[in-house]
């Protein structure tokens, strides 16, 4: 025993040292060589807390804010808190019953556990924010909490603005994550085009969260936080009222209104048919609103000033006559003897005047909009011997419609702008497999054959007419507020296209003269505005549709463009209303007003009550009741062999329902028809002063050169159809104008 | 013989008792920085008994009360009362047997009514302590025999086993550490080192695959034997040891260790050493993966978060710690039974490096102060009692911070002193302050 004693215990010693030292060690690593320890401490604590700064506002030209943002409430609870409350009373204000209360309450639980706050009910409307408001403190776990919303205070230019929603994955992903989930971006119009610009800079808050993911605290008294940054407003060269007008007229119709301003390229107003009220989709119902529109066969939200197709027709005659004169196949005094027909190819093209004389020469071959002499002089163009053979001189033809800003985008700010089509000798060679001339595509010459253009494409070539040869891009923003020196954003809106200047000046009158006289003695007098000296071209462009397996031959597309006034031009307009015959019945009177709305402020007393006609008038085709009951159909369809539950399906497979339904006689019952017919509320437009006897609309103007015109119906009523082939089902493709006829 | 000194203070070790006072208060105080949120009235938290903080500042109380008596007691009457205790204690763990009540997955607290509650285990240690003391320090026992280790070694471990039974891995550890008392009385070194070696073979067993380690056994066997071959070419049976200690070392490798860890230990502490060492544990059929699940559900997380956790607040601490109320880990509640088994961790990111060394030194100080006083008696009975406060100290303290820190699995042992805990607090006091005692008659020799 004795031998071991200082041995054994300073062994015993040395244990203890030894242990304590391996410890050490380990601390060491951990606390002053391993980072990552602190890392994680600090994600376990710390919570990052977006904060969301208010998107820019969009002010029209004087000012005015079209776009703006305002604060909703959404009622948040926190589960765990939910203690004696009057559920009754709770449910009351909010408009629920117990038995829902208690779902989200669990909802909530589930969700966020039950220390955090979720959405209860959100995006309050007013009054029921107001009462819970006042009555929030008896409902302990309960709170509000503000919801930046964005605010249409027009209820216009929905397809311009466009809305704002969630960020979806495809989003996330192209973004590289800069997005998180929950984040609101634009989705379409300028909301998406400007979205960096709008959307201003995320702040981030540090907040202290414990172990149960409360937040109880600022982190550092706030030291690391960076503050939000508000989004940067938009001044655009809109005109509010304008726009208002123009949406107003196109109430119940199909189509679109573009006005450009020729001297900047800035964009006055821009109306899509049929419309929506930008409002729906924010607010508490945007999800159902937004459902109801995307199923919607007329597609109210899609923008056909900017993705409508349509064979641009004698509107594209100007240009022809421009294209031909600056290559010298014809002159001023060129014209021909129509007497209703062009004889020149196999097959005759119609021309609807018949009276001698109308085409003496270009000014009046213009003015009365003669078939024959554009399909003439077209083939003048494309036969020209300077380019040795057709498909030379096609190449070049087509080189010229693109300069003048035709068959290819155009640049505006807002996404997806479509291309139109001018075609060029591949298309040809595919379809006539490379046998063809220029008899061929003849009617190409009147805007008909392949050639397609969008509303804002026929604008902008009224501006390169009205300015002589060049344009500026056409383009909403004029400037961004606290923009750090030219962004290079609007930059290339300031650049000055030329493509077709090296036409003379002279030609460029002569032409401008023959589209003056369209409105003083031609096919466009009912556009007249007295003491405007305004040029314009109407037309009316032949389109077709495969319907049930059949091509048909629709109404055709009412088309007006103009410029005004001749010199000094300060606005270009282009309006094409689907489906509605001839261009001087509804696009000419349509574009008159609008101009006259810009130049002179105002309209006329006497234009008041054309106006509220125009505005009245529904001009909705009806085979879009057939087409609605079969998408509608199919999905009732899908969703019954999916779930099971054919409820939805027995009302379009039951007979009588089904032949209600699809009912578009007058007098219909038809909930589907009467969607179509259903008029926005359209305020009448009251006089400047006593009313004059507002002398009915008068359909006195002369049918212009219109045989066919159907019978002006000046009552309310929309027009009754009388062609009923036009209103069997048919499959909705792209409108191949492919006619023979004007 | 017996001078009762009037003054009790005449001999009484004072150091000892002024560590322990502060290491009482620093673990009220831990205590306190753990449980606080702002704004609760403070002092209002020390007299009411809700929180923590507070019981154990009344458990610090009654130690220092209990510690009076104690130093008022006669040092015979500990000698005289060991083995009694020992069966008393004995006598309670049995009795937990029927009486115990389910708690957090434990068998081995006995609850009378709704406030008090004793585990006898922790209690048995200081009896133990007394009785091996006792035995060690009989006149007859000769302890080169290996007859009178087999009895200390019994007197050490029965309590173990019946912890092991109630589901106390933890506490029947602790009673190993009677081996160092035994050591230092005499116990031939051979079995420490054969003892530490076969827990450094299963440690290697687990972390290394076994084909490797086998090799390993065998180049070291054949290094061996190069070596030494002279003694070997002189001594056959030197060549023999070593081939049969090779194949000892791979049948426990091979066959002994797996054995063990399927059919002998619980699928959950399995998972535990797995999580340690940082290999995945699969449990090997359904029933081992529904314990586990039946063992997790008591708890909250499984304990693998534990041990992150804790490395992670105590990582944070960094050099010099956030300051005391100001450990975002341990204010809100991110390390579970931060009161208790991780009470450390409060220590860590509190004080940094600098204060967790200056705390272990505090630890060491202490057990190294021991450690002399223990060296300094005469009578063999308090030598061996200290040495036993001692291993005891030394185990808790080591395998409590090796916990937290990630080195050792998780075992549910407390830190003397510091951790939250009646019956851990005045377990450890009253150890103490008997050996105090002891220490003060340390002239003479007891019988």
């Amino acid at each position: 025993m004795p031998v071991f004693n200082q041995s054994r215990s300073n062994i015993i010693r040395l244990i203890f040292a030894g242990m304590f030292l391996i410890i050490a060690a380990q601390l060491f690593h951990l606390q002053i060589i391993s980072k990552k320890y602190q890392q994680q401490a600090q994600e376990n604590a710390l919570f990052r807390k977006s904060i969301y700064p208010s998107r820019g506002i969009i002010y029209d030209r004087k000012g005015r804010a079209i776009l703006n943002n305002t604060i909703l409430y959404d009622l948040m609870v926190t589960p765990a808190q939910v203690k004696n409350i009057d559920t009754a009373y709770l449910c009351q204000l909010v408009g629920i019953d117990t038995s829902e209360f208690r779902q989200r309450v669990l909802d909530a639980r589930i969700k966020n556990g039950p220390f955090r706050p979720t959405i209860f009910e959100d995006l309050l409307p007013p009054d029921m924010y107001a009462r819970l408001e006042e009555n929030i403190w008896k409902f302990p776990g309960f709170n509000l909490q503000e919801r930046p919303v964005r605010v249409y205070p027009y209820n216009a230019a929905a397809h311009i603005m466009g809305y704002v929603g969630e960020v979806d994955s495809s989003i996330l992903r192209r973004s590289n994550n800069f997005y998180q989930l929950g984040d609101y971006v634009g989705r379409s119009g300028l909301e998406q085009y400007y979205e960096k610009v709008l959307m201003g800079q995320r702040g981030i808050e540090f907040w202290i969260k414990d172990n149960k993911n409360r937040l109880v605290g600022h982190y550092q008294d706030k030291n690391l936080d960076t503050p939000a940054i508000a989004g940067k407003n938009l001044r655009t060269y809109l005109d509010i009222d304008l726009q208002q007008l123009a949406e107003r007229l196109l109430a119940g119709k199909t189509g679109a209104i573009v006005a450009v301003e020729p001297s900047t390229g800035g964009v006055l107003a821009m109306a899509s048919g049929p419309n929506y009220d930008p409002n729906s989709l924010t607010g508490p119902e945007k999800q159902t609103n937004y459902a109801r529109l995307a199923l919607d066969v007329s597609s109210p939200m899609l923008n056909r000033a900017i993705k409508g197709q349509y064979p641009a027709g004698s509107t594209y005659k100007p240009i022809g006559a421009l294209i031909a004169l600056d290559e010298g196949v014809i002159d001023p005094s060129s014209g021909i003897g129509c007497l209703g027909y062009y004889y020149g190819c196999n097959r005759p093209v119609k021309c609807d005047e018949k009276i001698p004389g109308h085409a003496a020469n270009l000014r009046l071959a213009i003015a009365h909009s003669c078939n024959s002499f554009f399909c003439n002089t077209f083939r003048l163009t494309i036969d020209n011997p300077a380019y040795h053979g057709v498909r030379n001189g096609l190449m070049k033809w087509k080189e010229y419609v693109n300069a003048f800003g035709l068959g290819h985008r155009i640049g505006v700010d807002l996404p997806s702008e479509d291309r139109g089509n001018i075609p060029d000798t591949a298309a040809y060679d595919k379809d006539y497999n490379r046998s063809w001339n220029s008899c061929t595509m003849v009617t190409m010459g009147i805007g008909q054959d392949k050639m397609n253009v969008t509303p804002l494409q026929m604008a902008n070539a009224m501006c390169i007419v009205a300015n002589k040869g060049y344009y500026y891009t056409p383009h909403f923003v004029k400037s961004i507020d606290d923009a750090q020196g030219d962004d290079s954003v609007l930059s290339k809106y300031h650049v000055k296209h030329e493509p077709v200047t090296h036409i003379s000046d002279n030609v460029f009158n002569i032409v401008q003269s023959g589209m003056q006289d369209v409105i003083e003695i031609g096919t466009g007098r009912p556009a007249r505005i007295p003491g405007i000296d305004m040029c314009g071209k109407t037309g009316t462009a032949e389109n077709k549709q495969v319907i049930d397996g059949r091509v048909v031959k629709l109404h055709n597309h009412s088309w007006f463009v103009c410029f005004a006034p001749r010199e000094n031009p300060k606005i270009a307009v282009a309006v094409v209303i689907e489906n509605g015959g001839y261009g001087g019945t509804w696009a000419a009177p349509i574009a008159s007003m609008i101009v006259e709305k810009y130049l002179n402020d105002t309209l006329r007393n006497e234009r008041l009550a054309e106006a509220n006609r125009i505005a009245g008038t529904n001009l909705m085709p009806k085979y879009l009741v057939r087409v609605q009951f079969r998408t509608d159909s199919l999905r009732a369809a899908d969703y019954a062999s999916q779930s099971g539950d054919s409820t939805r399906l027995l009302k379009y497979i039951d007979r009588a329902n089904r032949a209600m339904l699809l009912d578009t006689m007058d007098g219909s019952r038809s909930p589907l028809l009467a969607t179509i017919r259903k008029m926005p509320n359209v305020k009448p437009l009251t006089p400047r002063a006593a009313p004059a006897a507002a002398a009915p609309a008068s359909p006195a103007q002369k049918p212009d050169s219109g045989r066919h015109a159907p019978a002006l119906d000046t009552s309310a009523r929309p027009p009754v159809r009388h062609k009923a082939k036009a209103d069997t089902v048919q499959k909705p493709l792209d409108q191949k104008g492919d006619s023979t006829q004007r | 013989m017996s001078q009762r000194n009037p003054a009790i203070s005449k001999g009484v070790d004072w150091s000892l008792v002024w560590i322990w006072l502060t290491l009482c208060v620093i673990g009220i105080t831990c205590i306190f920085a753990a449980s606080y949120h702002e704004g609760e009235n403070v002092i209002q938290g020390f007299i009411s008994l809700k929180t923590d903080y507070s019981r154990q500042l009344l458990f610090f109380i009654l130690s220092g009360i209990l510690g009076t008596f104690i130093l008022l007691t006669d040092s015979k009457f500990f000698t005289a009362t060991a083995n009694l205790g020992y069966a008393f204690g004995i006598f309670l763990l049995l009795l937990v047997f029927p009486f115990h009540s389910k708690v957090k997955g434990t068998e081995s607290i006995i609850r009378f009514g709704s406030a008090f509650q004793l585990q006898p285990a922790d209690l048995c240690k200081l009896f133990v302590n007394l009785a091996l003391a006792k035995y060690l320090s009989r006149v007859e026992t000769n302890f080169t025999r290996p007859r009178s280790q087999l009895i200390a070694a019994t007197i050490a471990l029965v309590p173990a086993a019946m912890s092991i039974m109630q589901h106390e891995m933890g506490l029947s550890l602790v009673y190993f550490s009677f081996f160092l008392v035994m050591f230092r009385e005499g116990l031939p070194p051979s079995v420490l080192v054969i003892g530490f070696s076969f827990s450094v073979l299963v440690v290697a067993t687990l972390l290394v695959e076994p084909n490797t380690l086998a090799i390993i056994l065998t180049c070291v066997a054949l290094l061996a034997i190069y070596i030494l071959r002279r003694q070997v070419k002189r001594n056959r049976s030197i060549l023999f040891m070593i081939v049969g200690i090779w194949f000892v070392c791979v049948g426990v490798q091979r066959f002994v260790v797996p054995f063990v860890f399927d059919h002998v230990f619980q699928p959950y502490q399995v998972k535990r050493i797995f999580d340690t060492i940082g290999k995945d544990y699969v449990p090997k059929d359904q029933a081992a993966e529904a314990s586990i699940e039946n063992e997790q559900r008591g708890k909250k997380k499984d304990n693998n978060y534990n041990v992150k956790q804790s490395k992670i607040a105590i990582g944070s601490g960094g050099f010099i710690g956030k300051g005391l109320l100001k450990g975002t880990q341990t204010r809100y509640d991110f390390v579970p039974e931060q009161k208790t088994d991780f009470i450390f961790c409060t220590v860590g990111e509190g004080f940094g490096f600098l204060g967790s060394i200056l705390f272990l030194g505090l630890y060491i100080l202490l057990l190294l102060r021991i450690v002399s006083v223990a060296e300094r008696q005469r009578s063999v009975f308090s030598r061996c009692y200290a040495y036993g406060v001692a291993s005891v100290l030394f185990f808790h303290i080591v395998i409590n911070i090796c916990m937290t820190v990630g080195l050792a699995p998780v075992i549910g042992i407390t830190l003397p002193f510091i951790s939250y805990g009646g019956t851990s607090l005045l377990t450890f006091s009253v150890m103490l302050f008997i050996l105090v005692r002891l220490d003060a008659d340390r002239q003479m020799v007891l019988r």
